[in-house]
């Protein structure tokens, strides 16, 4: 397995308490994978993410407890200097909003090959020459290296984060929400380059987003989180078609069907819960329609079938909680 | 970006001209007259008048105004009242050591302040931090000239090491530097750490960190690039205040400079001394408003490229 992430536990210490982020996430994702993670704002994507390039900000947050290993590595055990060199080379990360995300004073050409100065033995030049390469990967003249990221549109400036994350053929790569910011017709043709660039590259890769339609045309496996936790993980045809969890089966309800007469979005009643105050049991019973006597006070215990995980009290009604 | 600065330097002369006539219409409006100031109580009307006469008091404002424009296009600030010295020499003269005093303050407080800031804000909420905010809250707060008398008593009649006043050797340049220093530092310090506060949480210093880049190369490529923009308007400011003269710090140290040479010269109503001046500083700190707009464009690209437009 090229990523293993057992029982993750985040949480923030606020003025307002203490947010629980991530509470005991696991998920594996092998060579060349695509695990799509889903979930609505705030269910703790992008902290998932975040941990896994260890870069979660200390304080306010606490890694409480949780083992990543990542190429037969316990990145945990790795000193500040030896996850410098994972991050970037080995794991790099695409991030959501391109406008924000790039440094606004330095040329692209150059935050692309710092990135490969920094991991690979290379001079200035060389870095400069593979950093224009890059470039045309992504679509992007090569001659535009010395423009700065205001120069380009939101597209092409996810492009160039694209082209970044690339640089130094990372083994797996982290796209937080990398097409929510950009336009629609824009957002099909990133997603599409991505694909394209993963399969060139052979790299793996986790896609969060909440676009159930980006991890169609992307994803191989899926996981869908809520309030910090994996209520359902399958494969792509497992979630799609035989989605066991409500919350999943209430997200794809969230799409129109246009294939259906009476096509009417049928939202989640309700809110996330406040990760200062989870609820008690399982944490989607307040808005779960299925919801019984025995979820308000066990948390469901992880009930597995043909690769197919889920954690909901309909399918463990005998199981032991946690 | 030369059109650019040519287009700027284009503007200067409407600013100056526009300055030369609020400081002529101030000037004149303000009551006194030079030739009764010049002369004495014991002078007689005939006396008076023809003094006025020969200054050319007694010609109508607009009149005056004109002489004086057309005078000082040709290079002309005409000669004080008072001393009957060339306005331009006399201005040059004292501008010297105005000059050298800001050069040397501002690089004093560039080099203090900015690390001071930049300390502080990576380490946030620590004791480091308060320190550095403890020592700029009292930099800020201090008054020059009681820090100047304070330094004096100190280094000049205590430990007798330093020269007390004057201008003329490079120590007597020591105390008032670090006295004009001190609150430019304080500011300069405060600005900087928050500007820098406010960088480190951007989204591009996350990425940074995610290409696994080097510490010291995110804190100078990446934040200090960012950081600097707002400090240089500060610079710029403090700087081109510091050129105008500093009165008080002039005064405590008797150094001969462009503030003292205008305050004085408005005491005198020595009308030519007065407007040739202040045409003067307003000069300078249209230049230096010209330099710090141009760092600007050399820090943020952003910026260049609506230069290039405009």
């Amino acid at each position: 397995m090229l990523l293993s992430v057992k029982d993750l536990c985040v949480k923030y210490v606020t003025f307002e308490g203490i947010v629980h982020a991530v509470n005991g996430v696991s998920f594996d994702i092998p060579e060349r994978g695509t695990l799509g993670l889903v979930g609505e704002s705030g269910a703790g994507k992008t902290t998932t993410a975040l941990s896994l390039m260890r870069l979660i900000p200390v304080p306010p947050g606490i890694v409480e407890r949780g083992k990543i290993s990542f190429e037969g590595r316990d990145l945990d055990a790795l000193s500040g200097e030896e996850m410098k060199k994972i991050r970037g080379n080995r794991i790099s990360m695409i991030f959501q909003d391109p406008m924000t995300s790039l440094n606004p004073v330095l040329t692209v050409g150059l935050q692309i090959a710092e990135t490969i100065a920094a991991h690979q033995n290379m001079s200035e030049r060389e870095a400069m020459k593979k950093a224009r390469e890059m470039l045309e990967k992504v679509q992007i003249p090569a001659a535009r290296y010395k423009e700065y990221p205001h120069e380009f549109s939101g597209g092409m400036r996810q492009r160039v984060g694209i082209a970044m994350a690339l640089a130094c053929n990372p083994r797996m790569i982290i796209a937080d929400e990398p097409t929510t910011a950009l336009d629609v017709t824009i957002q099909a043709q990133v997603i599409e380059l991505m694909r394209d660039l993963r399969d060139e590259f052979s790299t793996a890769m986790m896609l969060i987003t909440h676009d159930l339609g980006v991890v169609g045309e992307v994803c191989d496996r899926v996981a869908v989180m809520y309030a910090g936790e994996i209520v359902e993980e399958g494969s792509l045809e497992q979630i799609f078609e035989h989605a066991r969890h409500p919350y999943t089966n209430g997200l794809f309800r969230c799409i129109p069907d246009i294939d259906e007469d009476n096509s009417r979005i049928q939202p989640i009643s309700g809110l996330m819960p406040d990760p200062c105050d989870l609820p008690a049991g399982c944490c989607f019973h307040p808005r779960c329609p299925e919801c019984m006597e025995i979820c308000r006070t066990r948390k469901p215990a992880p009930f597995t079938e043909n690769g197919q995980m889920v954690r909901c009290c309909l399918y463990t009604r005998g199981g032991a909680g946690q | 970006m030369l059109r650019y600065i040519f287009k700027r330097i284009v503007f200067l002369v409407p600013v100056l001209l526009g300055v030369s006539i609020l400081i002529f219409v101030i000037i004149h409006l303000a009551p006194g007259d030079p030739a009764e100031t010049l002369l004495g109580p014991s002078a007689t009307a005939q006396d008076l008048a023809e003094l006025r006469e020969q200054l050319g008091l007694d010609k109508s404002l607009v009149l005056q105004y004109f002489t004086f424009l057309t005078n000082t296009l040709k290079g002309d600030f005409g000669r004080s009242i008072r001393t009957n010295n060339s306005v331009l020499e006399e201005l040059l003269d004292r501008f010297e050591p105005s000059l050298m005093l800001a050069i040397f303050s501002m690089t004093l407080a560039v080099a203090a302040g900015i690390p001071l800031g930049v300390l502080a804000a990576l380490r946030q909420n620590t004791w480091v931090d308060t320190l550095c905010n403890f020592v700029a809250l009292l930099g800020f707060s201090l008054p020059g000239f009681w820090l100047g008398l304070m330094l004096m008593l100190l280094f000049s009649i205590m430990v007798p090491i330093l020269p007390s006043s004057g201008y003329g050797e490079w120590k007597q340049l020591i105390m008032p530097t670090v006295v004009l220093a001190t609150n430019t530092t304080a500011v300069i310090a405060r600005m900087t750490r928050s500007s820098m506060l406010e960088v480190v949480r951007q989204d591009y210093v996350r990425t940074a960190k995610a290409k696994g880049l080097n510490g010291r190369l995110i804190l100078l490529r990446h934040i200090m690039s960012n950081v600097l923009i707002p400090v240089v308007t500060v610079v710029g400011l403090h700087f081109g205040h510091m050129l105008g003269g500093v009165v008080i710090t002039e005064t405590v140290f008797s150094i001969p400079g462009v503030g003292r040479l205008i305050i004085d010269a408005i005491r005198f109503q020595d009308y030519p001394v007065v407007q040739g001046g202040i045409l003067f500083f307003a000069f300078c700190l249209s230049l230096v408003n010209l330099g710090v707009d141009l760092i600007y464009a050399l820090l943020d690209p952003r910026i260049k490229a609506q230069y290039r437009a405009g």
